[in-house]
């Protein structure tokens, strides 16, 4: 089988790889797959209560390289993105940016989830006086 | 400085050794003739080469010259061997014993024949290193029984099955035994009357022989086997195996025969030396590596392990300037992991992690050396990418995390 060059460039030169520091304020973690079906990501997202706003992003993944591409450039691609636009992100874009094939589909599913699971993650920490409400309702 | 790529899958297929080209190729344009023309030099000629060829085989399993019969490969011997048997003792009974890691040559054969109402099967278990207890074969054997079909040793983790004590036990119980040993003919010793084989299946490519041609033994004497023919035609191969022959596949497999014979004792001290070279290597660079399959009774050029937290297929990515092989779901079409690590009872996490090393003829001390290397940098780059090892390092218990999968 072989790879996009895409794929090949995001596992041979992966984005935001690691974790944030244990305890730090305003991070989304979301954990996704599981290790016997051979793919868990697990992609943090470091949000400004203020504005709901995505400032950062880091990954670990365990997964094929078309799951560690995914997950490489879904960081790229959330960062500076309201959360509730990145929200919307759908898995397509993906397969599009990284040239997927139908058996790769499932690692841009996976991504498309990890971005909603920390995002999902991150709002069940924030005070329900958490200014982003207010301020989505501003941007839109 | 190694040659890149270097070729370390050996239990997929192998090069064609020089000298077994130099064998066949006099019988491409020169020395044409078909084996079966019985009025002429070209025909004679080619006969002649058959016969060498059939005697080079024999030899390497202790078997007669007439009791090898010329197929495309082993996928074609496994075929005929449990469809063949299955037909012509079909008077006699219409259960088949066999086990969980066989090759897909011996389970599909055996599915289609229990979907189409022709066969029971029983489909024995193995330990946790990948062995076949006779004793569970004594047990599955009923008053119906008409054939055990196990492989002599396992393709993926080289396991080494107790062949001769499961040969006695069919010989006790009156059934016929196959054995698809291709990937130990001419890498073990195998002796089809020591072991009590019956039939045997094997293959030129696995032994630095070409592709396409292979072939079965089936035993004359004590007792005389008898197999329906699945290809019908001129009648070729005392009627079991109709077609023109393989002339050429043929000399190059009796060739590598030939070499494998008279060179197994070194080859197999060559090959054990490199490959508990580069097990210690992998071994002592990296911690939560898991050995697959039998710790000694294996096939010497086989090395199959597990490296924790790390996905097979990225592996196979990191380190694609070395050939090996997987038993990652993501480098099958299925999407499963190797059916054969999984019947080994580890868990499904190890499964995707398993990476099968195939050491051959043609690799070299470099070689290994520069191969422990690779692998060793890109595992751990690898896991500083892995949440898995992360959990782990922390204390996590992965077995009592709640996955969210869908």
């Amino acid at each position: 089988m072989a790879y996009s060059e895409k794929v090949i460039e995001h596992y041979t030169n992966p984005r935001n790889v690691g974790s944030f520091a244990k305890g730090e304020d305003n991070v989304g973690t979301g954990v996704v797959g599981a290790p016997e079906c051979g793919d868990v990501m697990k992609l943090q997202l470091k949000i400004n209560p203020e504005n709901g706003v995505i400032e950062d992003a880091k990954f670990k993944t365990f997964g094929c390289g078309s799951a560690i591409a995914s997950s490489s450039y879904v960081t790229e691609l959330v960062k500076g993105k309201h959360i509730e636009e990145a929200m919307t992100i759908k898995n397509t874009v993906i397969v599009k940016e990284l040239n997927l094939p139908p058996v790769k589909i499932h690692c841009s599913v996976l991504a498309e989830d990890a971005i909603k699971a920390a995002i999902t993650d991150w709002k069940s920490h924030q005070t329900p006086a958490s200014a982003q409400e207010p301020r989505k309702a501003q941007e839109s | 400085m190694v040659k890149l790529p270097i070729y370390m899958d050996n239990h997929a297929t192998t090069p064609v050794d020089p000298r077994v080209l130099d064998a066949m190729l006099p019988y491409f344009s020169q020395k044409f003739g078909n084996a079966a023309s019985r009025n002429h030099s070209f025909g004679w000629e080619a006969e002649e080469a058959v016969d060498k060829a059939r005697n080079q085989i024999a030899s390497v399993i202790n078997a007669k010259s007439k009791e090898i019969i010329f197929t495309s490969g082993a996928t074609e011997s496994d075929n005929l061997a449990i469809k063949g048997v299955v037909e012509f003792y079909k008077d006699k009974g219409n259960h088949i014993i066999t086990c969980v890691t066989e090759h897909k040559a011996v389970l599909d054969s055996c599915r289609t024949l229990e979907r189409n109402g022709k066969a029971t099967v029983t489909y024995l278990p193995v330990d946790k290193y990948g062995m076949v207890d006779p004793d569970a074969v004594r047990a599955a054997i009923t008053d119906k029984t008409v054939l055990i079909t196990l492989m002599y040793a396992n393709n993926e983790i080289g396991t080494i099955h107790p062949v001769p004590a499961i040969g006695r036990i069919a010989k006790e119980k009156g059934v016929v035994f196959h054995c698809d040993a291709v990937q130990a003919v001419g890498k073990i010793p195998v002796d089809v009357d020591r072991d009590g084989i019956d039939l045997l299946s094997m293959s030129a490519h696995k032994i630095y022989g070409p592709k396409g041609v292979g072939a079965i033994y089936v035993r004359s004497k004590g007792p005389r086997v008898r197999i329906t023919p699945q290809m019908d035609g001129g009648g070729h191969e005392r009627g079991m195996r109709s077609g023109t022959l393989n002339v050429t596949g043929i000399v190059g497999l009796g060739k590598a025969c030939e070499i494998a014979q008279a060179e197994m004792a070194e080859e197999t001290r060559r090959t054990l030396d490199l490959r508990n070279k580069l097990q210690a290597g992998i071994f002592e660079r990296l911690d939560e590596v898991y050995l697959n399959g039998h710790p000694t009774e294996r096939l010497p050029g086989n090395l199959n392990v597990s490296f924790a937290y790390v996905e097979g297929e990225s592996l196979l990515m990191g380190i694609s300037d070395i050939a090996v092989s997987s038993g990652s779901a993501c480098t099958s079409a299925t999407l499963e992991p190797s059916y054969v690590i999984r019947a080994l009872g580890i868990d499904e996490e190890l499964a995707h992690s398993s990476i099968r090393f195939g050491l051959g003829r043609f690799n070299t001390e470099d070689e290994v050396g520069f191969v422990t290397d690779r692998v060793t940098k890109e595992v751990q780059r690898l896991r500083e990418m892995s949440p898995l090892y992360e959990m782990a390092r922390e204390g996590v218990d992965l077995k009592s995390v709640q996955w969210k999968t869908e």
